[in-house]
């Protein structure tokens, strides 16, 4: 079994923009300017919605801002067969699996987005609120593609607070045992809310849980996008390929706050969120690309205005997009609506003067 | 349709040739849980499947229910239809999110998108002296639970009928299998496949002064006591055995009610908030005028279930269940 290095997190690309590793192959010049794009599509989204609650508009909402790298990593090798289940911060994953800005936009307006918001299907689990429960999820895909002999692979992702509950180690305990096709990354921002990471777990690293369950651990710099993507890439063609599982760490940082309830004043060092702002993904990032003349301060401005504009549309289309009636919660619970239901469901409508709509 | 020689089963039995039926019949059916791969489950329900059907449709877990039921979404998502196994209705609890914020609610959260067709089924109830903690009974809790199907049955041919159409069903039904009587009469099943719809109770015997409302084990306790008071008193006893708890067949109920006026509802799980009191607020909402007196509950008490030694004391009996119909009866 391939063990990890434990003492670093693997990188490609150091904060200064300086390559130190091989880069991935098969990445075009093109495909490296689309991610530097959807790393500014990620922020702007997330400050929009920040933005948007702020006006009363959205829900609370947790702000991605920093994990932009980790988003795309996890996402980007993954083929359309494949899977995706996340937490409510891996929203920049599910953009990159294909999953519409507008849909999440819809989500946060305060409803559950129908499949007429998102469009055709692509394999994404509504996003996970009760903390570390999608990995079982994911995990019970994964097994189900492997019974059907078919060519998909799951990525899971949660948060390094996840890691303490009993569903993530039972997600990892059954992958081992079956051999499931699936990823399970912990994103660790650093913080549980107000709970720093060491005191989450006494392990030094949290993938070394992996080892344990028998697969694989990998430590990455989350906040580099080469090492991520290589780091994901890998153990996805190996989970493809029938090699078993594979846990993986990214090491990143939450820059703002938990959520927008949230005041991270009240328990995080600024000197610590000033050192990650020097390891933001985006500057190292476009350090690089710069050196590499994929990218000068006219197409840079060219890229931020058009992924600013495309956010402000995105959020357009969610909010003039058709929104339940008072009964949209009576929708969807079952196949067919039990008669006692039904009744509740005319009764509410009754009490708003409206019709059933016979949905 | 087919006649095919019906043989006597027990409950067991009757389980164990559902689940071949099904197997047999949609290949997308699985089953998985604690020991039900070559011990065939530690009540025997799944005896011979995985001989039969393989180690990829059915197969062991690791010990964690959360981890079953979990894993059991994601099949049902990607396609198969999950029968997971709790090995006792006790350990339930252990995977309450599971079931309810997640198998529950994936139609919901998804606006339709996925769905988590799949049959929890779980032994449950007293009465064997099973150690503590393995035998409550928590279809009360599972009254609170929008997006899932309870359903109990209390007899060989409902088991067989009713799996079936559970396993049918698009959306999550918990499937709670009296241990008490697992092996405790035969009856005659037919070897071919039938369904029993859900939610429709079954009128299990007509009768014109009194109608008890029952399920699971308390229907053959309800037709002792129920045969007693005949002989005794002449009365004559409606029971209606629910079949489905959740969502329960309302309908059933209210008319045996407005016909005889007297109703008395049992069930083994505690009284307070459960089965017991959803039937007799639809009696209040639905027949108040016809009652000729108040609705007696004959349940467990609302104390946890106990140690082995004291079971014989918690669990309703005949003795208790025939005062109650003896005061109900009174005029």
């Amino acid at each position: 079994m391939q063990t990890v290095d434990m003492e670093a997190p693997y990188q490609i690309l150091n904060p200064e923009g300086e390559l130190i590793g091989p880069l991935p192959d098969g990445l075009s010049d093109k495909q490296l300017v689309e991610w530097y794009r959807m790393m500014w599509l990620i922020r702007f989204f997330s400050n929009k919605t920040v933005a948007l609650q702020r006006q009363g508009r959205a829900t609370t909402w947790g702000p991605l801002v920093g994990q932009e790298a980790t988003a795309i990593g996890m996402a980007a090798p993954l083929l359309s067969q494949d899977w995706l289940a996340g937490s409510y911060r891996d929203s920049g994953a599910y953009m990159v699996k294909g999953y519409p800005m507008a849909a999440l936009f819809y989500y946060t307006r305060g409803f559950h987005t129908p499949p007429e918001v998102i469009g055709p299907d692509v394999r994404c689990l509504p996003y996970q609120i009760v903390i570390g429960t999608q990995m079982l999820h994911s995990v019970g895909l994964a097994m189900a593609a492997k019974i059907k002999g078919e060519d998909s692979v799951v990525v899971a992702g949660c948060g390094d607070g996840a890691t303490s509950e009993g569903d993530f180690n039972e997600a990892l305990n059954f992958a081992g045992v079956y051999k499931a096709p699936v990823v399970l990354v912990v994103v660790n921002n650093g913080w549980a809310i107000s709970m720093p990471r060491h005191k989450q777990s006494a392990a030094k690293y949290l993938a070394m849980r992996g080892p344990g369950f028998g697969m694989p651990g990998r430590l990455v710099d989350g906040n580099d996008i080469f090492a991520m993507y290589a780091v994901m890439k890998d153990s996805i063609d190996q989970a493809r390929s029938g090699g078993g599982p594979t846990l993986v760490e990214a090491i990143t940082y939450r820059l703002g706050a938990h959520t927008t309830a949230d005041d991270p004043t009240r328990y995080r060092p600024k000197e610590e969120a000033d050192y990650w702002e020097h390891r933001d993904p985006t500057k190292r990032f476009r350090t690089f690309l710069m050196k590499r003349g994929l990218l000068d301060e006219a197409s840079e401005r060219d890229i931020i205005e058009a992924a600013e504009t495309e956010v402000n549309e995105q959020a357009r289309i969610a909010y003039e997009a058709a929104i339940p009636g008072p009964d949209g919660f009576f929708h969807n619970l079952y196949a067919s609506l039990p008669p006692r239901l039904e009744r509740q469901r005319q009764g509410l409508l009754k009490e708003y003067s409206l019709q059933g709509e016979g949905r | 349709m087919t006649i095919t020689i019906a043989t006597k089963l027990t409950i067991i039995e009757a389980l164990n040739q559902a689940l071949a039926t099904e197997m047999e019949r949609d290949e997308r059916v699985v089953i998985l849980g604690e020991d039900v791969g070559k011990n065939g489950g530690v009540f025997r329900v799944t005896d011979g499947l995985q001989a039969r059907f393989g180690e990829s449709r059915v197969f062991d877990t690791p010990l964690a229910e959360s981890g079953i039921i979990g894993t059991s979404i994601g099949l049902a998502i990607n396609g198969l239809r999950p029968i997971p196994e709790i090995q006792f209705g006790g350990f339930l609890y252990v995977a309450m999110n599971q079931l309810v914020s997640q198998a529950a609610r994936m139609r919901y959260r998804s606006g339709g998108r996925y769905s988590c067709p799949m049959v929890i089924r779980a032994p449950f109830g007293g009465g064997v002296r099973t150690p503590e903690m393995h035998s409550d009974s928590l279809e009360g809790v599972f009254m609170q639970t929008p997006g899932l199907k309870v359903v109990i049955p209390s007899n060989p041919y409902d088991a067989k009928g009713l799996l079936l159409a559970a396993i049918e069903d698009p959306d999550p039904v918990i499937f709670l299998e009296n241990i008490k009587l697992y092996r405790s009469f035969k009856q005659e099943v037919p070897a071919e496949r039938y369904t029993i719809p859900l939610s429709q109770a079954a009128i299990v015997q007509e009768g014109s002064d009194l109608s008890i409302i029952a399920y699971g084990a308390m229907v053959p306790m309800a037709q002792d006591a129920a045969k007693q008071i005949a002989d005794e008193t002449g009365a004559s006893i409606e029971i209606i055995d629910l079949r489905t708890t959740w969502p329960m067949d309302e309908e059933t109920i209210v008319a045996s009610v407005m016909k005889t006026g007297r109703a008395i509802v049992s069930h083994e799980a505690p009284m307070a908030g459960g089965v017991g009191a959803e039937v007799v607020a639809i009696i209040n909402e639905n027949c108040l005028y016809s009652l000729l007196k108040p609705v007696a509950r004959v349940t467990g008490f609302d104390t946890p279930f106990p140690t082995p030694g004291m079971e014989d004391y918690y669990m309703p009996n005949v003795s208790r269940l025939k005062k109650a119909i003896l005061q109900t009866l009174e005029d």
